[in-house]
């Protein structure tokens, strides 16, 4: 007990976390947001709560829940999803100069730790810490998203038909505001337009959950159609995404 | 829910072997810039994908309702750098006013 209260008067007097806090409690309530539509898409309780653990990926669990909610299979939800997090290939990729002469279990675990908002915080700051602002940011992501996607979950029973409320529109919403980092330069905003097309083009024509797939390669086309111009990756994840501690950020994605 | 669980643990695997990646191989070595354009540009077009189906697609069928009303408020929010809890409210609480005064 006494440890545990040493540990955490620490905790509360290392910048590493002071930064990552409030990011967590962004994370918190996009999580609670993702339990009570998860539950509303047909996932038990205890089925969303689990996902969040073994998928700890944000946007991608809401692209799944949204594929099966529109009447998708599951497979076809798993796929969108993992379109959606071929960016964390290049996060870790950024990330992993910084995490030198750590052993294998411990680089299973960073691997892990990676999403948006703990390879941001890791990256932004001096170079001697970024390990160390990355597990901190990794580890409050990690807590706040389970922690309240379990909340959304078991306490969104009580909320009703979901619809009433207008939850089936959060989802737009929230993704708008995801997609939103990558609408200010041009090469982002073709990909997005190719693919929102693509997406309503399929819709009549193909089985629920395809035209989110297909809509990838609208980033393909796009990559043909716009000068390699992105911003430099190496240090900042999401080259030219705003960063966790930049106001235009919305949220996260875990 | 047992299609659904397998989904996830496709999800899952294929998501961690993506993110372990770079710390489990990458001694030094990085992605090809054409590689770290794509998995960027795929990001956006499956986002805006994800938009356009949820506000406009009621299964195969696409149909104007509330939710367009909703998702443009939301845009509204996003634009004027609204947080992204408010963002999500703002495009529920819009949907559902309107929908509780009749307009589908």
């Amino acid at each position: 007990m006494r440890s545990l209260y040493r540990t955490l008067w620490r905790s509360s007097r290392d910048p590493a976390f002071t930064k990552a806090f409030p990011v967590g409690v962004a994370v918190a309530a996009y999580g609670l947001s993702y339990g009570v539509l998860a539950v509303a898409a047909g996932l038990s309780p205890l089925v969303a709560t689990i996902s969040s653990i073994i998928v700890l990926a944000g946007g991608s669990q809401f692209a799944f829940v949204g594929v099966l909610a529109a009447g998708g299979s599951p497979l076809a939800g798993a796929i969108s999803g993992l379109l959606l997090n071929l960016r964390y290939l290049a996060f870790g990729f950024a990330i992993a100069p910084h995490l030198p002469h750590a052993r294998r279990r411990r680089r299973a675990i960073d691997g892990y730790l990676v999403v948006d908002e703990s390879v941001a915080l890791g990256l932004a700051g001096p170079n001697d810490a970024v390990a160390h602002r990355f597990r901190v940011a990794g580890w409050t992501v990690v807590t706040m998203w389970i922690g309240a996607t379990a909340l959304g979950a078991y306490g969104g029973q009580l909320i009703g038909d979901p619809e009433r409320f207008g939850l089936d529109a959060a989802f737009p919403a929230g993704f708008l505001a995801l997609l939103s980092p990558w609408l200010v330069h041009r090469p982002g905003r073709v990909a997005a337009v190719l693919g929102a097309v693509l997406a309503i083009g399929l819709t009549p024509v193909a089985p629920p959950g395809i035209p989110i797939i297909a809509a990838g390669f609208g980033a393909i086309v796009a990559m043909r159609l716009t000068p390699a111009n992105l911003p430099e990756v190496d240090d900042a994840p999401g080259g030219g995404e705003p960063t966790a501690g930049n106001p235009q950020r919305h949220g996260d994605d875990s | 829910m047992s299609a659904i669980v397998a989904g996830l643990v496709v999800l899952a695997a294929g998501t961690y072997a993506l993110k372990v990646a770079g710390p489990m191989l990458a001694a030094g070595r990085t992605l090809p810039p054409w590689a770290r354009r794509l998995a960027e540009l795929m990001t956006a077009a499956l986002l805006a994908a994800l938009v356009a189906t949820q506000t406009l697609a009621s299964g195969t069928t696409l149909i104007v309702d509330a939710r367009l009303v909703g998702v443009a408020a939301a845009g509204l929010a996003v634009w004027r750098r609204a947080p992204f809890i408010v963002v999500v409210v703002i495009g529920a609480a819009t949907t559902g006013v309107l929908r509780a005064a009749g307009w589908n």
